[in-house]
């Protein structure tokens, strides 16, 4: 997405390798041609395969993986149909949890956003490199830091007791709002910095003439600023929600069994112990559909507001 | 301009922007603080010591971690180095070779690995693998991340390129240098620090990866992240928090570095 802008920025494209360009493309076509787009249909292959119960596939042709997502058809398969919510219900909590940590992260990066980009000169620049630098940090080691952190006996907990704000260790670990918690923490940066970006772009003297016509800050705000950087919102939700829907260990490590998540039913498929292929495949395939679902939706908005 | 209000300013914008960086840093901050606690529960603080630095060097579980961070740096300079050059050479394509057929897709091509699901490309990969018949190991490892770095070495050489005048390499073409030379001589240095800068960041993804490792490792073979997630599995031990203020700190020396190389060549402009 911050590509486009890169490319389609000043028009400085030169020819001076004119003729080079596919050859000189080829190492990234076949890179990623092989190694990505191959393993993707090779992916949409496996979930119509049959499962082997060792792990692996059976080379025949089934709708079982995509069946047992939607149905429940009893221990032998050979019961009638019913609805099975349990996939769906992970699908839906998923997508809820998302939603609320992205949701978080607008609420705190909005505001950062704003403070960092009506900075002067070059506080500017360390401000927003204090900001990413938690980003290139191991997103593992992010989340075992705040595992420790909000843990029943842990720091968090100790100091709310020491000055006196609860009485008892809060239960934190282990429930949705430590998964929520925790994909705030993972992806707030991917928030602040498209935010920012739209923020710099925005026309000060539109809000010099709002304040002008006696409108206050907060109208100014919600009827002029919101809607001139709104591209850079919605690039921000779209950054955060995007990965905390397939997140896993964020799931993993700080929610219980309740928190469970679309990452954490793919990895059980291949790592743990349902160990189904094909259905492991197709769950990807539904996630992989959503988030396409999610960018076409965002490319096209982008470009009708291009045109 | 009205004197009376600032209308940059927004009341609460600022406590905002402190509490972001109080969140963002709080749990660093504290397993950093904890790695030199003295006691052996992680629980109370015993007083500050290095024992569990000396642990992670020379204690019980030192091989096992000596080893992953073997793999683990040998993975992400194979990664970074291939990942960096095919990400150079793609940008020279498509800043410096004019049109041709194919372009649009390039770009679509060289982001599809930010835009895939990281857990998706996982079990893609693995799923590729296994359908092949290669065996998981060093090599899964590396295919793997190179394909996943090829974007974010990509942006910052792009960056940079964009916004270097085509008049030097038109000078030198002049001067009847061919366009290796022109190549190796004009565009190449000039566009070092984005170089530079894409594959730090390239090195540090590959570094820091866990899930997409995870998947396509195998047995056998641990890289720091993987080893870190076995531990921390059985709960978190006081020598762990000591290999991640390690690792922390390495990250961020090389984000700094990769900060700086890209602010020193704007300077010269």
């Amino acid at each position: 997405m911050a590509m486009q802008d890169i490319n389609q920025g000043k028009n400085t494209t030169t020819h001076t390798y004119q003729g080079l360009g596919p050859s000189l493309l080829m190492p990234t076509w076949l890179m990623i041609g092989i190694f990505l787009v191959l393993p993707v249909l090779m992916m949409l292959v496996y979930s119509f395969l049959t499962k082997e119960f060792r792990g692996g596939v059976i080379w025949e042709f089934s709708l079982n993986a995509y069946d047992q997502f939607i149905f429940d058809r009893g221990l032998f398969g050979d019961d009638p149909p019913k609805m099975e919510w349990t996939y769906i219900g992970i699908f839906w909590r998923s997508i809820l949890q998302a939603g609320i940590a992205t949701l978080l992260c607008l609420l705190i990066g909005f505001p950062t956003a704003w403070f960092i980009a009506t900075r002067v000169g070059n506080s500017k620049s360390i401000w927003l490199f204090l900001i990413t630098i938690p980003y290139w940090v191991n997103l593992l080691i992010r989340t075992i830091s705040m595992k420790f952190l909000i843990r029943e006996n842990g720091p968090a907990n100790e100091f709310m007791m020491s000055i006196g704000l609860i009485d008892a260790p809060l239960q934190m670990i282990n429930t949705n709002f430590a998964v929520q918690l925790g994909l705030f923490y993972s992806y707030l940066p991917f928030m602040v910095l498209p935010i920012y970006a739209s923020v710099e772009r925005y026309n000060f003297s539109l809000s010099e003439a709002a304040a002008d016509l006696y409108s206050s800050q907060w109208v100014t705000l919600r009827k002029i600023i919101i809607p001139t950087v709104k591209p850079g919102i919605i690039a921000g939700c779209i950054l955060v929600f995007v990965p905390s829907l397939g997140a896993f260990l964020a799931p993993d490590l700080l929610g219980g069994a309740k928190s469970f998540m679309i990452g954490s039913l793919i990895e059980d498929q291949f790592g743990g112990q349902a160990g189904n292929w094909p259905f492991g495949a197709a769950v990807s395939m539904i996630l992989l559909s959503m988030v396409l679902i999610v960018l076409t939706f965002y490319a096209r908005l982008q470009s009708r507001r291009a045109s | 301009m009205n004197a009376k209000i600032d209308i940059r300013r927004f009341p609460g914008f600022s406590f905002a922007t402190y509490l972001c960086l109080f969140l963002l840093y709080t749990p660093l901050i504290i397993v950093m603080i904890y790695s030199f606690n003295d006691s052996k529960s992680i629980m109370l603080w015993g007083g500050f010591s290095f024992r569990w630095y000396e642990d992670v060097f020379w204690g019980l579980e030192a091989p096992k971690f000596k080893q992953a961070a073997i793999n683990s740096l040998s993975i992400a300079i194979g990664a970074a180095v291939t990942a960096t050059t095919i990400a150079l050479s793609a940008a020279v394509a498509m800043l410096r070779a004019g049109h041709f057929r194919g372009k649009g897709a390039s770009l679509g091509l060289i982001s599809l690995p930010l835009m895939v699901p990281e857990i998706v490309t996982a079990v893609a990969t693995l799923i590729f693998f296994s359908a092949i018949g290669f065996a998981s190991g060093h090599a899964t490892i590396l295919v793997a991340h190179i394909v996943f770095c090829i974007p974010f070495a990509y942006l910052p050489i792009a960056a940079r390129m964009q916004g270097i005048e085509a008049s030097y390499e038109q000078a030198a073409q002049d001067l009847y240098a061919t366009r290796f030379e022109t190549f190796r001589l004009v565009l190449l240095p000039l566009v070092l620090p984005g170089v530079i800068s894409g594959f730090l960041l390239a090195f540090i993804i590959s570094l820091d990866d866990f899930i997409i490792t995870n998947f396509v490792k195998g047995a056998g073979i641990e890289t720091l992240p993987t080893a870190i997630f076995g531990s921390v599995k059985q709960g978190i031990k006081p020598n762990i928090m000591a290999i991640s203020t390690l690792m922390l700190l390495v990250s961020v020396v090389i984000v700094t570095l990769s900060y700086f190389a890209n602010r020193s060549g704007q300077g010269k402009k």
